[in-house]
């Protein structure tokens, strides 16, 4: 099916990589993973709602079609006639290159975006069964090289990117000194703690003087810290459930350990996803602080009257960031910033829930040889936005900023994606 | 034993007991699985109201319309003519009704105050014409579309076919073409528990599991406040 030669990690036995990969995949599994499993009818209607599908038509890229192999060691090895389908030789095994073949169709060729979960007939959440697939794939060690070493790197050293606890702390004096601002770290005990995303740490520093100029602003009791300031989880991407954890935790310890009431996520979307909707399940408990996504802490400072902006006299279009809107529920917020910063908000089409992702989401932005394959589904996006005629571009993401930053680059498109959060620093009234 | 004995009796017997057994072992299956309890601060407390999801999904939002209207209205059209034919026929009725006399007791009038309704022969023969028809049509989009027949195996193209047999060996029985009645009657019978016989082992089960997995995904969306 596909000439795109798989990446391995680690030595092992065909025969053992595709026990793992099936453990892996059934290692959480209950029922409402099962009536999925058992839901599908093979209609198809889910390719529509692809954005890889849309731009390529071709059928490998039906959202559903993605965790077959997965869906084949299910009958085969745990659904409800299973046994049958074992002792009459009715379900094939599952197989080492089957499994090799399917990695290009689970990272490369999905964003995890969760379109195709509005659109299934039966209900299926089929994104969700995505994840738990890559969970087999990470298990047997079959993972995109990039997304497999940024996982590991994050998992060992605290950051995918290199933004280690050394050089994040070396950045905050550095913009602090540069933006003569101050930027509380390691503070002992602190109402909020903020975090970022290692692509703002290495490249989108603006957007941590962008933070700092805020909380200055609203008055909050805040902190960042070095034992938890890397939202980027790339555990949940590589589909590493045990590094996910890992890197939850530290947060989570970080903001018990300052007392912190509200946890506020950076630009970035599957963070949110991660900490906001996996964070208490990951944590065993419900956990004891409030986490909000930046532009939804934004949207309670307008809201409070605590934010006070200056009217930008432009139009805007907002780019809805999959795992905070579609699949995360933080859809108006962003707009009720933007409402409060006076923009005239001109809505793609579609926009909010079926907004189309950008193409970068789900680690995909990190595998090269998938960048052919995402600049078409880029250019789906491109072409959404032209159609608005809106002047600015915003987002609350920086995995899309990057995506966009990258895509207008090969397209050499005249339109640049803004940050909420930039913007809304940028337009402070000062007291 | 002719075939309209055994259709009647032994081989409505075993079919209904495998149905039964069958769609309970399946649902039960899934349903005594563990659920795991979400943790997160949720962002609705009334996620039942995500059950309405169950409604909804039954027609696709306006942005997915274009290339699935094929699908859809075919699809409609062929539930709704098999299940005009299925409950509005009068000897179907009847049959539904003496079991439900038989097997629980039941008499739809005394229950309801009204008789179950029917419709004259005729508008069931064109209700089955037209689920014929459209299934047709869904076989043939199934093997032309790429996307359909790389998903499809065996189970889409059984299931096809029992739902199919019952449709065409009832209009044949009706219009009294090409056997004896008792013959034609008894491979209707037969074919319907062709269907029954399959109905828990393949995708028919989506009678079903639909609810459920609609009503999952709806709960656990509208908890997050997430897009339904």
């Amino acid at each position: 099916m596909s000439a795109i030669v798989a990446d391995r990690q680690g030595e092992m036995p065909d025969a053992e990589r595709v026990a793992k990969a099936t453990q892996g995949f059934l290692r959480d599994f209950g029922r409402t993973a099962a009536i999925y499993m058992e839901s599908c009818i093979h209609c198809g209607m889910c390719a529509e709602a692809c954005h890889f599908y849309e731009v390529t038509g071709d059928p490998k890229y039906t959202p559903i079609w993605k965790i077959e192999p997965f869906k084949q060691a299910y009958k085969r090895e745990y659904g409800p006639f299973a046994p049958f389908y074992r002792m009459l030789g009715l379900k094939r095994e599952v197989t080492e290159p089957q499994l090799e073949e399917w990695q290009h169709l689970l990272y490369d060729s999905c964003t995890v975006c969760g379109r195709c979960s509005l659109m299934c007939p039966m209900g299926i959440d089929i994104a969700g069964l995505i994840s738990d697939a890559r969970h087999g794939m990470a298990r047997a060690g079959l993972v995109p090289k990039e997304l497999g070493e940024a996982a590991e790197r994050g998992e060992r050293e605290g950051s995918p990117l290199g933004a280690t606890p050394k050089v994040f702390k070396e950045r905050i004096a550095w913009l602090a000194d540069e933006h003569e601002i101050q930027i509380p770290l390691d503070r002992g005990k602190a109402e909020v703690l903020c975090t970022l995303s290692s692509i703002e740490i290495m490249k989108y520093t603006a957007s941590i003087v962008a933070m700092a100029r805020i909380m200055k602003h609203v008055g909050a009791d805040w902190t960042f810290r070095t034992d938890g300031y890397e939202a980027t989880n790339f555990g949940l991407l590589s589909g590493n459930a045990q590094w996910q954890k890992d890197m939850s935790m530290k947060l989570i310890d970080a903001a018990i350990a300052c007392g912190a009431k509200t946890l506020v996520l950076p630009e970035c979307g599957h963070a949110y996803g991660a900490l906001r909707w996996m964070g208490a399940n990951m944590y065993g408990k419900p956990l004891p602080f409030r986490v909000l996504h930046i532009s939804e802490f934004l949207a309670e400072s307008a809201r409070s009257g605590k934010l006070r902006l200056k009217k930008l006299a432009k139009s805007a279009t907002f780019h809805d960031p999959c795992q905070i809107s579609r699949r995360g529920g933080a859809v108006e917020a962003p707009r009720e910033v933007l409402a409060a910063l006076g923009v005239e908000l001109k809505e793609m089409f579609p926009t909010k829930g079926t907004n189309w992702c950008c193409g970068g989401g789900g680690g995909v932005v990190a595998i090269r040889r998938a960048d052919a394959l995402r600049y078409k589904v880029f250019k789906l996006k491109m072409d959404q936005i032209d159609d608005t005629g809106a002047e600015l571009p915003v987002t609350s993401c920086s995995n899309c900023r990057q995506t966009f930053d990258d895509g207008q680059a090969h397209f050499k498109w005249d339109k640049s994606m803004n940050s909420l959060l930039e913007l809304v620093a940028d337009n402070l009234i000062e007291a | 034993m002719d075939l309209l004995t055994f259709a009647r009796g032994p081989g409505m017997h075993w079919a209904t007991t495998v149905f039964v057994i069958g769609v309970l072992w399946r649902l039960l299956g899934m349903l005594l699985l563990r659920g795991r309890k979400d943790l997160s601060e949720p962002r609705s407390t009334a996620a039942w109201k995500g059950l309405r999801l169950i409604g909804l999904r039954s027609w696709p939002r306006k942005e997915f319309l274009g290339g699935t209207a094929f699908g859809e209205i075919m699809g409609y059209t062929f539930h709704i003519g098999f299940l005009v034919a299925l409950f509005f026929y009068l000897p179907h009725i009847l049959f539904f009704e003496d079991i439900a006399k038989s097997v629980i007791g039941v008499n739809f009038k005394r229950v309801f105050g009204f008789a179950w309704p029917y419709l004259p022969g005729g508008a069931i023969y064109f209700f089955s014409a037209v689920s014929l028809a459209a299934l047709i049509a869904v076989l043939v989009h199934r093997i032309a579309s790429p996307v359909k027949r790389m998903l499809s195996n065996f189970d889409d193209y059984f299931s096809w076919f029992v739902t199919i047999a019952p449709i065409a060996t009832g209009m044949l029985a009706y219009s009294h073409y090409g056997a004896p009645y008792p013959t034609l009657l008894g491979l209707h019978l037969v074919s319907v528990e062709l269907l029954m016989l399959w109905f828990p082992f393949g995708k028919l089960m989506h009678a079903f599991t639909m609810f459920l997995a609609r009503g999952v995904q709806g709960v656990d969306f509208e908890r997050k406040g997430a897009s339904l």
